[in-house]
């Protein structure tokens, strides 16, 4: 049996640099509590004489010291990255602590190699999930545990060597960081004995007599003696979460401009798309949940808001245009915006892209204050392209370009054509989806049946309205003002073909066709003239071409 | 393209100096001068061909020949060179008149189709998109005056999962926004005609541009109808050359319906549509009013016929006639095609033109 846990020390900092990388080099301090009695929570290496339990107060004496507010958003996030850091390397893991998680690597070796090279690459796993993890590996998983809190880096311990290894560690592992209420207690009463015992480390922990420790501390001593001795043993408890891929950032100032946003998404779908992939998923829906300040009035500063420099300069629109019935909505303070793919994909620019090509159509419209992103897992696809296959866009490419397009003819004008169940000659919708079928083969493979050519109709949108002449019932001339080449008489004519429909409905419409041919410049031209029987007026609805 | 480029050394029946004929460039035949002698030293093929060139100026009369190595080396490629292409790969329009008459459709080129309102434009446009789905081909539709059908594209045979649709014809959203924002919507909402022509044109060519760059799809038809030709006319050749040039060696069938030539030479094959919408509905006329004729009973109630004779001082049109309007259908189009330009052969000694109908869908 071998067991191996992530460690991410200093989580809530940990937490907070995951979400600003560019942090790192920086002195960092958690703060907890409400103001004005914000408290150091947690800081990292680099802050110097800045300790947990400091106030706001004291911590700002530090002038290099970047100060942030605990954000459970975040330390969610992050932890849930360590989950998916973790089931990426084996489908048994326990969720030991926030910070913590504990995965079996039992019968693993055969798949993924001996047990150093496991914990290297699940250290450099956390890292590339923005997590600077201690990694340690063990044949239980609790000495896996204390080697992780104690050791930085990466530790593998061999068996039989428990005691050796974890001798050398303070008593203070044996507990767990953060804990509350009684535990806490409990554990400060303990610790509190073992150092008026002299008991400094595991090592004189371990070396104590069983019989005399059990009469002085009972069960819970000989626990933590059989921890120290690295003999404890125990089951793992495995988690089965649901898989929610969910990012946010919190910020300190309001983003008014959609250029530095731009920044803030690719740094959440980057570390969306590296959960996604350690995971071996990609997304197939992109929710996008901005939360928005809650003004009361309208600045001038932010009626810029939503406008890209970058396509509106092309367009030649002032910046000052923008549509005030838009900030209307924003003052319920959550703008959302789904983003819906045909097919899965896990491409960190091109959902930028996507996202950046849909808020530049749809701008929140107020100055943005969190930032929440979610994906919806789906399994990525497989298809292998044929050699004889007639050639396809990529999918990646024409979801660019049909968003590209959608934002220049506007939304629902581009997609597949969708034939709606009516007999209504407008009853069609656009669905943006295009392809579900773009992997399949041809139907058949068969040469192509040849048909024969079936007239078409162009139609006129909107139809042509039409002043017509009638004689007994039939038109006979038409005119047109809208279109000059739409009038005289009519030379010959077929109808009326009458149709009707949603009687049942407010929309009902009831109408009379009339297929009319019209002399004009170049010849004969062919149209369709329509009679509204329930609204009333003639109306030229196409040509037949 | 074209499928040949003959120089005028072939016409004039004198060797092609570059040609890789070896009896024509045979080194041994012909007294070739050694560049090496002429330059010592080891230099770079382009200045072997300007010593050679050098050379040959100081040895006037001479026959100077280089090999097609030192050519091809040097990156240059004579204009003189018989170049033959291949011919495009012909893809199947739809229509066996057009298939018989042009071959087809090709491949990676430009095709024109024009004609003048109810030549079957359209209707060639959907056989060409029914049968490049048929095939398994994506196909995208940029319709400048958002004139599709949809119950005709179905009636056509179109799949319609494999067809891209993008209308044309309003502004952008932004554009939208900025224009309900000002205080002067009202009155700038409204587009005057040759602004929105503008406009579809804009996008038009934008979303052609798009979808070229995107590639993948076998046929891209761009529906320039009912675009006024002063407006058709403004789009500059260059931007037809940019598309034939985007769309060469890809299998994609770049179509453009519109009511005049516009591309220029930069359309591999123009077709030109025409009806014969006259004669057949003359003849249609006259079927009705024979059918009426022996129809003892043919009036149906609702339906009076219109009197025997033309009212005064006016010509006897098809209403004149005894017959209720609903005894005639339109069962479709006569579309007579003629080939105006074809690139892919040599000019044909007689005008070829084709003609097929097109039915309408009730009419099976």
């Amino acid at each position: 049996m071998s067991f191996a846990c992530i460690y991410v020390p200093n989580f809530p900092v940990a937490a907070v640099l995951r979400a600003e990388p560019e942090l790192l080099a920086q002195a960092v301090a958690v703060l907890e509590g409400k103001p004005p009695l914000e408290k150091v929570l947690a800081v990292n290496e680099k802050a110097n004489g800045i300790a947990p339990g400091m106030t706001k107060a004291q911590a700002e004496l530090c002038a290099e010291l970047a100060l942030r507010r605990r954000s459970p958003q975040q330390e969610s996030a992050a932890h849930a990255a360590l989950l998916d850091c973790a089931q990426s390397f084996s489908p048994c893991v326990e969720d030991a602590a926030c910070d913590s998680a504990l995965l079996d690597l039992s019968g693993m070796e055969a798949l993924l190699g001996p047990l150093p090279e496991i914990a290297r690459a699940i250290y450099y796993r956390a890292a590339d999930l923005g997590l600077k993890a201690n990694v340690a590996a063990a044949t239980n998983p609790d000495t896996a545990v204390l080697a992780a809190r104690g050791f930085s880096g990466v530790t593998v311990i061999p068996s039989g060597k428990e005691a050796d290894r974890l001798g050398s560690l303070p008593i203070e592992v044996l507990f767990a960081d953060r804990l509350e209420g009684e535990a806490k207690k409990e554990a400060s009463r303990l610790l509190e004995t073992l150092d008026r015992w002299g008991v400094r480390n595991l090592y004189a922990l371990a070396a104590l007599p069983e019989i005399a420790l059990s009469e002085r501390l009972g069960q819970k001593g000989l626990h933590l003696q059989q921890l120290a001795r690295g003999t404890a043993s125990r089951t793992l408890v495995p988690i089965e979460e649901p898989l929610t891929f969910e990012e946010a950032v919190e910020l300190e100032h309001p983003i008014i401009l959609l250029e530095p946003l731009a920044f803030l998404l690719n740094r959440l779908l980057e570390q969306l798309c590296a959960r996604l992939g350690s995971r071996a998923l990609a997304t197939q829906e992109l929710r996008l949940t901005l939360d928005l300040e809650n003004r009361t009035g309208i600045d001038q500063e932010f009626e810029n808001f939503g406008i890209p420099s970058e396509s509106d300069a092309s367009h030649g629109e002032s910046q000052s245009d923008s549509a005030p019935q838009y900030f209307v909505s924003s003052w319920q303070g959550r703008f959302s915006r789904t983003l819906r793919l045909p097919l899965p994909m896990l491409d960190t620019k091109l959902f930028l892209k996507l996202l950046q090509l849909d808020l530049n159509a749809h701008p929140p419209g107020a100055p943005i204050v969190k930032l929440h992103l979610a994906a919806v897992p789906a399994r990525p696809r497989s298809a292998q392209g044929g050699l004889f296959l007639p050639p396809s866009p990529e999918p990646e490419k024409l979801e660019l370009t049909l968003a590209r397009i959608a934002g220049m003819v506007g939304d629902n004008r581009t997609g597949e054509l969708a034939l709606l169940d009516t007999h209504h000659p407008e009853g069609l919708r656009i669905p943006r989806i295009m392809s579900a079928q773009r992997e399949s083969a041809p139907k058949t493979a068969d040469p192509p049946e040849e048909k024969s050519a079936v007239t078409a109709l162009r139609r006129f949108r909107p139809a042509l309205r039409a002043d017509v002449t009638l004689e007994s019932g039939q038109p006979l001339r038409v005119v047109c003002t809208k279109k000059k080449e739409v009038q005289g008489e009519v030379l010959w004519k077929a109808g009326p073909w009458r149709s009707s429909g949603d009687w049942w409905e407010k929309e009902a419409w009831s109408r009379d066709e009339w297929d009319i041919a019209l002399q004009n410049s170049s010849g004969v031209a062919l149209y369709r003239l329509v009679h509204l029987l329930l609204g009333g007026g003639w109306f030229v609805e196409g040509s037949y071409d | 393209m074209s499928s040949a480029v003959v120089s005028t050394s072939a016409a004039l029946g004198r060797p092609f100096v570059f040609d890789d004929d070896p009896e024509v460039c045979d080194p041994a035949s012909t007294p070739r001068k050694s560049i090496s002698s002429a330059t010592p030293g080891a230099r770079r093929p382009f200045d072997k061909l300007r010593a050679g060139s050098q050379d040959r100026r100081r040895d006037a009369g001479a026959t100077e020949r280089f090999s097609v190595d030192d050519v091809r080396l040097a990156g240059i490629t004579s204009a003189s060179r018989l170049n033959i292409r291949p011919a495009p790969e012909m893809a199947s329009s739809g229509v066996s008149a057009i298939d018989a008459l042009a071959g087809g459709l090709p491949r990676g080129c430009l095709t024109e189709i024009c004609g003048p309102a109810s030549s079957g434009r359209t209707t060639v446009l959907l056989a060409a998109l029914a049968a490049a789905t048929r095939r398994g081909e994506f196909c995208v539709l940029v319709d400048a005056s958002d004139a599709l059908d949809p119950h005709s594209v179905v009636a056509a045979g179109v799949e319609l999962d494999r067809l891209l649709w993008v209308r044309c014809g309003e502004s952008s959203p932004q554009k939208s926004r900025a224009k309900e924002k000002s205080s002067q919507a009202a009155f700038r909402f409204v587009q005057d005609g040759p602004r929105k022509d503008e406009n579809r044109l804009e996008q038009l060519l934008r979303a052609t541009d798009m979808l070229l760059e995107s590639g993948g799809f076998g046929l891209i038809a761009l529906d320039l109808c009912d675009l006024p030709l002063q407006a058709a006319r403004r789009i500059p050749l260059t931007t037809w050359f940019r598309y034939r040039r985007a769309v060469e060696h890809t299998p994609t069938v770049l179509l453009a319906i519109e009511q005049h030539p516009i591309a220029g030479s930069c359309s591999s094959l123009l077709l030109k549509l025409g009806s014969e919408n006259d004669q057949r509905l003359a003849a249609s006329t006259e079927q009705a009013a024979e059918r009426q004729k022996n129809a003892a009973h043919g009036v149906s109630r609702g339906f009076t016929a219109g009197s025997e004779e033309a009212p005064e001082g006016r010509k006897k049109t098809a209403l004149d006639f005894p017959y209720p309007a609903h005894a005639q259908l339109l069962t479709g189009l006569e579309i007579r095609v003629e080939l105006i330009r074809s690139r892919l052969e040599r000019k044909p000694t007689r005008s070829t033109s084709a003609a097929f109908a097109g039915k309408t869908t009730w009419a099976g």
